[in-house]
This record gives C-alpha cells, structure tokens and sequence, in this order.
C-alpha cells in the first residue's frame, strides 16, 4: 500500500498503527512527536489503535516548546 | 550562520513586544546555501501555553507552516522564541526540549531597551552559538 510522510511516499506492506510508523520513520523520542494523519491531529493515547491505511497522508513533526526558567 | 533580513528581524521585534511578557514564538523556512542558512519567510505561531515563562507551539499551526515550506520547497531552518524578561541563553528547559541537532534556535532577549537576538544550536543539551547575520 502507498501512503505519504512528511510529503515523500512510501510503501508499506500492510496497515500498522502510528507507533509503528514511527519506528519505520526511525523517529527518535516519540513521546514527543505529534502526528496529523489526513489532516486530523492524533492523540497520543492512539497511537498504538489508529491504522495507517493505503492512500492516507501522516504528518509528523516534534513538539517545540521551552521557556525562560 | 543564519541570514535575515532587516524586515523579517523587525517583525520577530515587534511580534515579541506585541506579546510581552508572554513569550513569543515561531518557525523559520527558508534554504540553505553552504554554510549560510538564508530565512526566507517567519512564520508567526501562537504560544498555546500563553505564559511570561514557558512556550508550546500551536501544534497546528506548526502543520501548516511546514506544509507551507515544502509547497515553497523550504526547508524548516529553525524557530525563535522570545525572553521578555531574561538574557538572550538558552534555559535548562529550552535544551532539555530542543529535538533537532540540525536546527537553529534563536532567542529574543527583550530584558533590555535594545532587542538581543542570537542563535543557538543544541545537541544533546551542549549549546553552541550560530552567528546570525541581518542584512
């Protein structure tokens, strides 16, 4: 199955769940990236539930945060 | 070394006042050229933590910012914040969140009357200065 990331396609064998992709991305720190799929902002808490199906676009970047303290 | 030009530095300015004390934040697309890194557009994004110490980019916003670079064929060169009331380092916090060891993070220093803007790169916590240049 095709499916695009981070604009580039790529081909998988079957549907896998996010962490899944992750890891395939060779995505470090995972706990703090965030994942669109179709333009729909996913929960980290499905991460591990939610398929990554033929034809589906994932977004996915890391959180960028910090502060003056 | 990062290339800016006078506007775009003008506009993180006066974005940052504009938001002081909270503390501002944003994305930088743009190319690179050897060593240079020349900025070709500042993305504005809300900082959804709305706080005088502490900044989250609007997630969503960081989507569509990095959508907008690739349909310019920009590259993500890095992103600022501002300290409205701190020098222009990086805090523990800033290095314990800096993910990207590629990417530039600039920091707007409003402690002062006259703006200090530097930038940093952060691997694995150690902290290097990257010159920036306005041109």
């Amino acid at each position: 199955m095709k499916i695009t990331v981070n604009g580039k396609q790529r081909i998988l064998e079957k549907a896998i769940a996010i962490d899944e992709l992750l890891i395939v991305e060779q995505a470090e720190m995972p706990e703090y990236v965030t994942v669109q799929v179709n333009d729909e902002l996913i929960d980290h808490e499905n991460f591990t539930t939610t398929l990554i199906k033929d034809g589906d676009t994932v977004e996915f970047l890391y959180f960028m945060g910090g502060g003056q303290q | 070394m990062i290339v800016l030009k006078q506007g775009q530095y003008q506009e993180i300015v006066d974005y940052a006042r504009k938001f002081a004390p909270i503390e501002a934040c944003g994305l930088l697309g743009g190319r690179v050229t050897g060593d240079d890194k020349i900025v070709e557009k500042v993305y504005f994004l809300t900082n959804i933590d709305n706080s005088p110490e502490h900044f989250s980019m609007d997630a969503k916003e960081q989507f569509a910012a990095v959508k907008d670079m690739r349909q310019n064929c920009w590259t993500l060169l890095g992103n600022y914040h501002s300290h409205p009331a701190s020098p222009s380092r990086p805090s523990e916090e800033d290095k314990r969140l800096a993910f990207d060891p590629a990417a530039s993070y600039l920091i707007l220093s409003l402690l002062d009357t006259v703006p200090v803007l530097k930038g940093f790169k952060i691997a694995q916590g150690t902290v290097s200065e990257e010159k920036i240049k306005i041109i």
